[in-house]
């Protein structure tokens, strides 16, 4: 049920370096890609926020405004928007093509660890350290979000949103999914402070990696175990996980410069990718293509599977 | 009007033209026009009508010329809410016009009613609207009576049933019997008092045929007379009834049986819709003495003399055959054919309908139980005791004769609790909610202050109660308290000499509590039995006392740096009130374990009821699930708020005191490892309490070896002590102690370093320490992910040493803490590449981002401490790399 069907085709996963961006903004605190999988984001530590092509290896804007570090950043489902949020506790709204800020949110005691559209990028909900998540309205010119979710006891350390849920995952150990349409907030028990949050993609399962180097696939419903998985090193820092891109695989950076693939039914360890030393901090899984985005100290890697052939030759950067 | 007048005066000289007004009636003021606005038309509900032209609404705009609604047109077509889109309604004529208005053109009426045919009884609004006009006004009482015999006979359904069956009006329903219809007329020894209709004689033609009668003809049961149970609610004598001109003219026209249905006439007329016409021409009342009417013709027996003859003299069986005569309990019917009478059943039965063959069982009937013997049908009410009663030795006998003693005067007080005393008494833990105590806004310097004051007086009970306390230190609270009271009574200040009112919301009780103080200066022995309230319990009591004791102390200690810090809030707010969510996240400790099991789901699972912002529904184009509520976030609830002296948390007996030294053996013997602060070691002592002195012994053995182990390090504690000024500069070992005591760290420290991560950290813990030397971190890791577990007491002691000296609470600068911090982000994990540039922003964000600001600003949230907690360990890490 809450499993996807096993794919005839065994699923490839993402294996070979295709491209390397040396990003020159300090250290990438996230990357993301965009909607459709063709851009990417990258947040720096320099204050700057980057717009890259990570198949041809291009950097095509950058973006500075904030304060102080980026950390998070996501694009608006029609690629006309960016939003990012920082340590400078705002929460910035970008122009794509002019590359000028359109608003910036203030209004979070903290640092914002993420920062997400809603489906229609009418909404911009950014989870602080100051253990909220806050509902900005992209519509109105009011200043003060639409609604605080303040029911996390600590921060809010990531955040994802489908089109009526609102799941966040917090350092007090809990994953708490709002969900608007039935007015009912769930809370989920994890124990260990929560990384980083994600829904799988038929919507079933929700994903949380928390300190304690495990990963839970966790029913939605129910809030039953459906999954663990362990092997990986996470017990200092906030990294990201993820599904792939046909929900087959569960990745997760880790500590020791490497990323971890499961298979997510099985729950055994496919594929440790070593990407680098240092911690692998952020990633980022195509969302049609098994390609993935792997940040680790100031670069950017794009892996591709073994099968892909680049469509043409990427200039050096 | 001028011209009268003139005339009057001058009547001779002048000639008059014309018609003269009438001269003024005297005394009479002149009657002005009514004006315009005040000329007002009712309708016949008595509401105002206005009248409309052409160019305010047409014809009757309604509700206070509005249509249909108070708020007129508008927002009866107009609504522009998206939802009711769908049902849009065609709006008709009738829509916009009054219902009086409706008849008048012809548009019939939409509801649903029962008609005349089905109605029990036909509801004739007119006519019976018309009666009444007509008991009152009519100057002529007969006029009514006509309505009534033209009104047209409606027979109900059930009356035309009966009549193809056969049945007639004025017969009983059954099958037909072979007995004299004699039996059928009214006995005619019955006496009517009152002023009823007396008994006719018309009549008496009948009579006379009831002579001859068949033998082979039978007749229809008599009528059952319906019992009238309407109750009686007026002085009158039974049977009276007061006259009443409808009736009399009504009983006249059609007065057949009019003593027989006194009281059912007129309803079974009603009933079976026929009007019975007279046959002979009497008219008018002829009761005894309302003489006669002016209608009547004869006016016989106007001085008719009542005899003696007319009224009952005994009390004899009604007649003996007639079950039903007068008012009885309703008797079944002595079957006495059985089968035989229905098959003699009257009439033709009705198509598709047969007799039944077999009888329906008969009713089975209950015996009622045998009573016991002793049985008094009267309920006898126990006397209440109350506990205030004078007599202890008739409330002991009333208790005992009632069979329960005690329990009975707590449960009588059960209304008298409030929430906060119910949840105490249920066992219930207090709401966390943002009502931190009065001693956490104090300084660490006063806070200081308060300690010692509270430990010299401790310490003169301590030299008083000793011996006893040696021996039995979980003595009863009742004694140390009595205890405390007498070492307390001398150094209590005067309760008048200062407005510190602790109960001043509740008067009586500050009057108490005054009282309390007054005679503890005094000495007295019971100080607060003497005057608490009689109607408390015992237990209520205790711990009004418990709590009176407590505010002395406090009073007593920090009235002076109390005093000075607050001033009295002007406008009292709602203190007693605190919003609490109304749902809160159940208690992390099974959840743990949980986890623990992997049992995830229910257990781990909280549900709320979350209300989001309406706009943020309309964004995420989700229906507002909760549409007609305005609450957002999670449903709240405001609670009371319990006394302010349920949150200080003043141990009774605290540790040692600065001068003492020379007790301190015995002490540590009473109360080994008290803590200042609750915290997971609180279960872990409540534990050695238990235990037997042994233990205590051995227990105070190993703080001792600390104490000596801690020496060599007293340089970090000197310094520790220069950020934070003391009053008192004596420095000794008793405070040593008690210092490292206060700096005991929780659990989750010692899980940091030796449960989770590799087992190189705790193999360097010499290292560490020294390197803790200089980097002395930040705040205590106390949090709720943390695990509880108990420190094992084989734990080492240069491992509690280490744990000591790392675990300063918030006590160094802000300036050094940054120092540290700038050290701190120069992790070894940066690549070489960064390291002459930018370093420090090079190092991946740690999930406890928060350290640097938190630092910079001020560590006060529990928020960040799990952050400390990893940060610590990421500082061990650092060592050993």
């Amino acid at each position: 049920m809450a499993f996807p069907e096993p794919k005839p085709k065994k699923p490839e996963l993402p294996k070979k370096l295709v491209q390397n961006l040396e990003c020159k903004q300090g250290a990438v605190r996230a990357v993301r890609f965009n909607v459709d999988g063709n851009y990417c984001l990258t947040c720096g530590s320099d204050k700057s926020l980057k717009l890259w092509n990570p198949h041809k290896g291009t950097l095509l804007k950058t973006y500075s405004g904030h304060g102080y570090e980026v950390l998070d950043a996501a694009g608006s489902f029609d690629n006309s928007q960016l939003c990012s949020c920082g340590a400078d506790k705002t929460v910035a709204l970008w122009d794509v093509a002019s590359g000028q800020v359109i608003r910036k949110f203030r209004g979070h005691a903290g640092k914002v660890n993420c920062v997400q559209f809603n489906e229609e990028a009418t909404v911009i909900l950014s989870g602080s350290i100051d253990s909220s998540v806050r509902c900005w309205d992209c519509r109105s010119r009011r200043p003060d979000p639409i609604q605080i979710l303040d029911e996390a006891k600590d921060g809010v350390s990531s955040l994802k949103v489908s089109d009526y849920e609102i799941l966040s995952g917090s350092v007090d150990g809990r994953v708490r999914r709002y969900d608007l349409r039935a007015g009912e907030l769930y809370s989920d028990y994890i124990g260990s402070p929560v990384t980083s949050v994600c829904f799988s993609k038929d919507g079933q399962c929700t994903l949380a990696a928390s300190l304690d180097s495990t990963l839970r696939l966790l029913d939605k419903d129910t809030g039953e175990l459906l999954g663990e998985y362990t092997g990986h090193k996470n017990t200092a820092y906030k990294l990201d996980c993820c599904l792939s891109e046909k929900d087959t695989h569960v990745a997760s950076c880790s500590e020791d410069g490497k990323v971890y693939f499961w298979d997510l039914v099985e729950g055994s360890l496919t594929l440790s990718l070593t990407v680098g030393r240092g911690v692998v901090q952020s990633l980022s899984f195509h969302p049609s293509e098994p390609g993935l985005l792997t940040a680790t100290e100031g670069r950017v890697q794009f892996w591709r599977e073994e099968t892909h052939t680049a469509e043409e030759q990427p200039p050096a950067c | 009007m001028a011209a009268p007048e003139a005339s009057d005066s001058e009547e001779e000289e002048l000639a008059g033209y014309g018609t003269a007004l009438e001269p003024l009636p005297e005394g009479e003021r002149i009657k002005k026009p009514i004006p315009l606005q005040e000329q007002t038309v009712k309708d016949e509900k008595g509401r105002y009508k206005r009248f409309h032209g052409a160019f305010s609404g047409g014809f009757s705009a309604g509700y206070f010329n509005t249509v249909g609604s108070k708020e007129g047109w508008a927002p009866s077509t107009f609504v522009s809410s998206r939802q009711k889109r769908a049902d849009k309604t065609v709006l008709g004529p009738e829509d916009f016009m009054d219902e009086e208005d409706l008849s008048e053109y012809g548009i019939a009426p939409k509801e649903i009613t029962t008609t005349d045919d089905f109605a029990s009884k036909p509801k004739d609004r007119i006519k019976e609207k018309a009666r009444q006009i007509a008991g009152i006004t009519a100057s002529i009482p007969g006029a009514t009576a006509l309505d009534d015999l033209i009104a047209p006979a409606k027979i109900t359904i059930g009356v035309e049933l009966l009549r193809k069956m056969g049945w007639k009006e004025g017969q009983g329903v059954g099958p037909r019997v072979k007995r004299k219809p004699r039996k059928q007329k009214p006995d005619p020894e019955v006496k009517v008092y009152g002023c009823a209709l007396p008994p006719e004689g018309s009549e008496g033609s009948e009579d006379e045929e009831d002579e001859y009668q068949p033998e082979n003809v039978t007749f229809a049961p008599k009528d059952v007379m319906p019992v009238d149970l309407t109750p009686k609610e007026n002085v009158h004598g039974l049977g009276y009834r007061g006259l009443d001109p409808t009736k009399a003219l009504f009983g006249v026209s059609g007065g057949d049986y009019p003593n027989l249905f006194t009281d059912g006439s007129e309803k079974t007329s009603n009933l079976l819709g026929d009007l019975r016409h007279s046959k002979g021409r009497k008219l008018g009342i002829s009761g005894q003495a309302f003489g006669v009417g002016a209608l009547e013709e004869d006016d016989d027996d106007i001085y008719a003399t009542e005899t003696l003859s007319k009224y009952d003299t005994v009390l004899k069986d009604e007649e003996p055959g007639d079950m039903l005569y007068g008012w009885t309990a309703p008797k079944q019917y002595k079957n006495k054919t059985g089968m035989e009478k229905e098959v003699r059943y009257i009439g033709k039965i009705l198509d598709g309908f047969s007799l039944a063959s077999k009888s329906s069982a008969p009713k089975k009937t209950y015996i009622p139980p045998d009573l016991p013997r002793d049985y008094r049908p009267v309920h006898y009410f126990r006397p209440v005791i109350t506990a205030r009663n004078e007599n202890p030795l008739l409330l002991q006998a009333l208790a005992e004769s009632t069979g329960k003693r005690e329990t009975d005067t707590l449960q009588q007080n059960k209304h008298t609790l409030n929430a906060s005393q119910r949840r105490e008494l249920l066992g219930e833990t207090a709401l966390k909610g943002p009502c931190p105590s009065v001693l956490e806004y104090l300084s660490v310097k006063d806070k200081e202050r308060i300690k010692e004051a509270k430990q010299a007086a401790e310490q003169q009970m301590k030299t008083q109660t000793l011996p006893q306390q040696s021996l039995n230190i979980s003595s009863s609270s009742d004694g140390v308290h009595h205890k405390w009271q007498m070492a307390l009574g001398g150094q209590l200040a005067t309760p008048g000499s200062s407005d510190f009112k602790p109960f001043a919301k509740n008067p009586e009780k500050q009057k108490r509590y005054e009282d309390y103080i007054e005679s503890l200066k005094q000495g007295q022995k019971d100080t607060s039995e003497s005057h608490s309230d009689p109607g408390m319990t015992e237990w209520e009591r205790g711990r009004e006392r418990k709590e009176f004791f407590h505010a002395a102390v406090l009073y007593k200690s920090s009235n002076s740096v109390l005093s000075s810090r607050f001033t009295r809030a002007k406008h009292e707010d709602d203190t007693d009130k605190v919003e609490v969510p109304r749902d809160q996240e159940m208690d992390v400790d099974d959840k743990e374990s949980a986890v623990k099991m992997k049992m995830f789901g229910k257990l781990t699972r909280d549900k709320f009821e979350w209300h989001p912002e309406k706009l943020l529904c309309k964004r995420f184009n989700v229906p507002d699930p909760y549409s007609n509520s305005s609450i957002v976030g999670l449903p709240k609830v405001k609670r009371d708020k319990y006394s302010v002296f349920n949150f200080l948390t003043l141990p009774e007996s605290t540790t040692t005191t600065i001068s003492q030294t020379t007790n301190e053996k015995i002490q540590q013997n009473i109360n080994p490892n008290k803590p200042k602060k609750p915290s997971r070691w609180d279960i872990s002592d409540k534990e050695k309490k238990k235990k037997d002195s042994i233990s205590e012994f051995i227990s105070l053995a190993r703080s001792k070896a600390d104490i000596q182990q801690q020496q060599p390090e007293s340089v970090i504690e000197d310094r520790s002590r220069t950020n934070e000024p003391l009053p008192n500069k004596a420095v000794n070992e008793s405070t040593d102690q008690e210092k490292e005591e206060e700096r005991r760290p929780s659990m989750d420290l010692f899980k940091a370093i030796f449960a989770s991560s590799s087992d190189e950290k705790s193999s360097s813990s010499e290292e560490d320490s020294d390197e803790e030397a200089h980097q002395t971190p930040s705040s205590v890791p106390n949090s709720e992910s943390t695990k509880p577990a108990n420190l094992p007491d084989t734990s080492s002691a240069d491992v509690q040493e280490c744990m000591a000296v790392t675990n300063e609470p918030d006590l160094v600068p802000p300036l050094l803490k940054e120092k540290l911090d700038k050290e701190e982000e120069f992790g070894p994990r940066l690549p070489p590449v960064f390291f002459s540039s930018t370093t420090q922003r090079h190092e991946p964000v740690p999930l406890a981002s928060s350290l640097e600001a938190s630092q910079k600003e001020k560590p006060k949230k529990n928020k960040e401490k799990h952050k400390a907690k990893r940060e610590h360990k990421h500082k061990k890490e650092k060592v050993t790399n």
